[in-house]
């Protein structure tokens, strides 16, 4: 298990190799650059130009400027914001705790509402529960979730009243009300519609899944077996076949972890939430590349080590995988 | 063959309406020069309309036609979600056939760039990418469109790539393969002749799953303003200005929206049907 597990790091290396190139690359090819004010300044003749570059090492072959650059990014070195001269790093590291409040708290909801789903439809496949369950999950796939978090706000933020005092039933932006900051339940308040975007179009994709997959376990032979030395069907589907049909789950949750951070990009930028998801947005506006970056490349790490914790899982729960 | 295929998927009802739904909109689409309102003239005195007879969806806040501007945002959204899918399979389809095919230290190389590609969180690096590309004033109407329909097909090839090597690395080991090899049958011909026309089917279905989600991509794109840029409408782009009048006119937030939904729901439910036709073990059951 020990040395599987190196193995699994050691493989992701030639793939973060490839993403760090592709990322130096747009680095390179950003537009702007450290250079275009004083590029654009008449005042700054082109010898002082041409010594700054020298200085910042520009005009170095590119294999050296990468391997600078790779070097910094390992230490944590992002760069510097354009538009508010402070570490990249540093400004990515308030907004992490923000995502992953939402993505968590969607996830969870995600869970407990698709595995009963999942399960009852396994249950009595082509019973009225399994075909209205099909028809509102082939729905809650096909919303695109930023056409939902607007719906969302139209009726529970534009529409519908609090009938005694007549504000709004859901704020919509931000984490909290000004001046609860902290507030446990504010912010839960305040996750209830991000939340909901979020997760429908999950609840619907995992439902479907485990739904096949208890539908391909059931079939098993230790599932006959099981029957047939009597165990109540309680017994059958929540021990034996459950935690079959669950396994192949966790490979898929990670594989979709990309997108459902892109997903927490949309919400967050329709609801304000101050995510990094919102900080990216902003800074797309603003051509804040450095930042643009820094995100791109820390989701992309974040991504690479969830598959391999999915990967590790899987064994765990999983004791017919051979680790070679 | 291809007569029973036909016939197996129109047994799946759903995927028959949603052939004429998806029709319908193409269709719409394509004859969107038919509607009598202009969808980028303006009259300022006649904006925020509720939908009426002259105006079926209403009018926007600078007095457009709602409905023809949603029929012309169809023909980019369409025309972005069909060409990507096209260009992201034909590639995807090449990776994964040389991939599962030769085998190798061809095949590492290929799949070790493909997992890189997967674990790029795409539409962050679609967002850089519009940022780049608005900025270098080449993201201009015509122009803006082909660059999307281009990187999202660049950033989408994995998936149909990774399929295909699967199908392949069954199918090369199959007698057909090995007969023509022994008749003298030459890679080339191997791989497309023989093993190609095999691999029909799932491709076909995930090439609709790919087809749903390059709309939802552009749209999401569109949306957030950095792709196809205004004035062509989009979808994306409607529903993103029609957000900043939500508390005005929240309705018209709601008919772009729906365009994709339906649009997304029709192409699922036909790569449902494409799937229930070309899997022989499928027994339909009149339902």
């Amino acid at each position: 298990m020990g040395t599987y597990a190196l193995r699994r790091v050691l493989q992701t290396i030639p793939i973060l190799f490839i993403i760090s190139i592709l990322l130096f690359l747009m680095v390179r090819a950003a537009p702007g650059g450290p250079l275009t004010a004083a590029r654009r300044n008449p005042n700054v003749s082109k010898e002082q130009i041409e010594a700054i570059e020298e200085k910042l090492g520009l005009n170095d072959p590119l294999p050296v400027q990468y391997g600078r650059w790779l070097g910094n990014m390992l230490q944590g070195e992002m760069g510097e914001s354009i538009k508010f001269r402070r570490p990249v790093s540093e400004m990515i590291g308030e907004r992490i705790p923000n995502t992953l409040i939402l993505v968590g708290a969607s996830f969870l909801v995600t869970l407990l509402f698709a595995i009963p789903i999942g399960i009852l439809s396994a249950r009595k496949p082509y019973s009225l529960f399994d075909y209205s369950m099909t028809t509102i999950t082939f729905i809650g796939q096909a919303i695109p979730v930023y056409w939902l978090g607007l719906g969302l706000i139209v009726i529970f933020y534009v529409t519908l009243k609090n009938p005694f005092t007549g504000d709004p039933l859901f704020p919509v932006g931000g984490m909290n009300t000004r001046g609860m900051e902290g507030d446990l339940l504010d912010t839960l308040w305040h996750l209830v519609l991000p939340v909901s975007a979020l997760s429908l179009g999950w609840i619907a994709w995992y439902s479907r899944f485990l739904r096949s997959s208890m539908l391909d376990v059931l079939h098993e032979d230790y599932v006959r077996t099981a029957r047939a030395k009597g165990l109540s069907e309680r017994l059958v589907y929540y021990k034996h076949a459950l935690r079959n049909a669950i396994l192949p789950l966790v490979t898929l949750i990670a594989l979709d972890l990309p997108s459902l951070f892109a997903g927490a990009l949309f919400v967050e930028t329709i609801f304000s939430w101050p995510g990094m998801g919102r900080l990216f947005w902003d800074a797309a506006k603003g051509r804040d590349y450095p930042v643009l970056l820094g995100v791109v490349m820390l989701t992309a790490i974040l991504i690479i080590v969830c598959n391999i914790l999915a990967d590790l899982a899987y064994g765990w729960l999983d004791p017919q995988v051979k680790y070679e | 063959m291809a007569f029973l295929i036909t016939r197996r998927f129109f047994k799946h009802k759903l995927a028959g309406v949603a052939v004429a739904v998806l029709a319908l909109l193409v269709l719409a689409a394509v004859f969107a020069n038919l509607s009598p309102h202009d969808p980028l003239a303006q009259n300022p005195a006649n904006s925020f309309q509720k939908a009426n007879a002259v105006h079926w969806f209403g009018t926007d806040e600078l007095g457009r036609d709602f409905f023809t501007r949603i029929l012309y945002g169809g023909r980019v959204s369409l025309a972005v979600g069909l060409l990507s899918t096209f260009l992201s399979i034909t590639l995807g389809i090449i990776v994964g056939s040389l991939s599962g095919y030769f085998g190798g230290w061809l095949d590492s190389a290929l799949m070790r760039v493909t997992d890189a590609f997967l674990t790029f969180p795409t539409i962050f690096v679609l967002i850089i990418l519009g940022a780049f590309l608005r900025e270098q004033q080449l993201f201009i109407l015509q122009n803006s469109i082909f660059v999307v329909i281009v990187i999202i097909a660049a950033l989408s090839w994995m998936w149909p790539a990774r399929l295909v090597r699967g199908l392949f690395l069954v199918l090369r080991e199959k007698e057909f393969v090995t007969a023509s090899r022994a008749l003298g049958g030459s890679d080339v011909r191997i791989i497309v002749r023989h093993i190609l026309p095999n691999c029909v089917g799932p491709i076909l279905v995930s090439g609709t799953l790919q087809m749903a989600s390059a709309i939802i991509t552009e749209s999401g794109l569109s949306y957030l303003g950095f792709g196809v840029q205004p004035p062509t409408p989009t979808w994306g782009s409607i529903l993103s200005t029609a957000q900043d009048k939500i508390f005005r006119a929240p309705w018209l937030a709601f008919y772009p929206g729906l365009m994709i939904f339906i649009t997304v729901m029709a192409i699922n439910y036909i790569g449902d049907g494409l799937r229930d036709a070309f899997d022989p073990y499928v027994i339909h059951t009149e339902t």
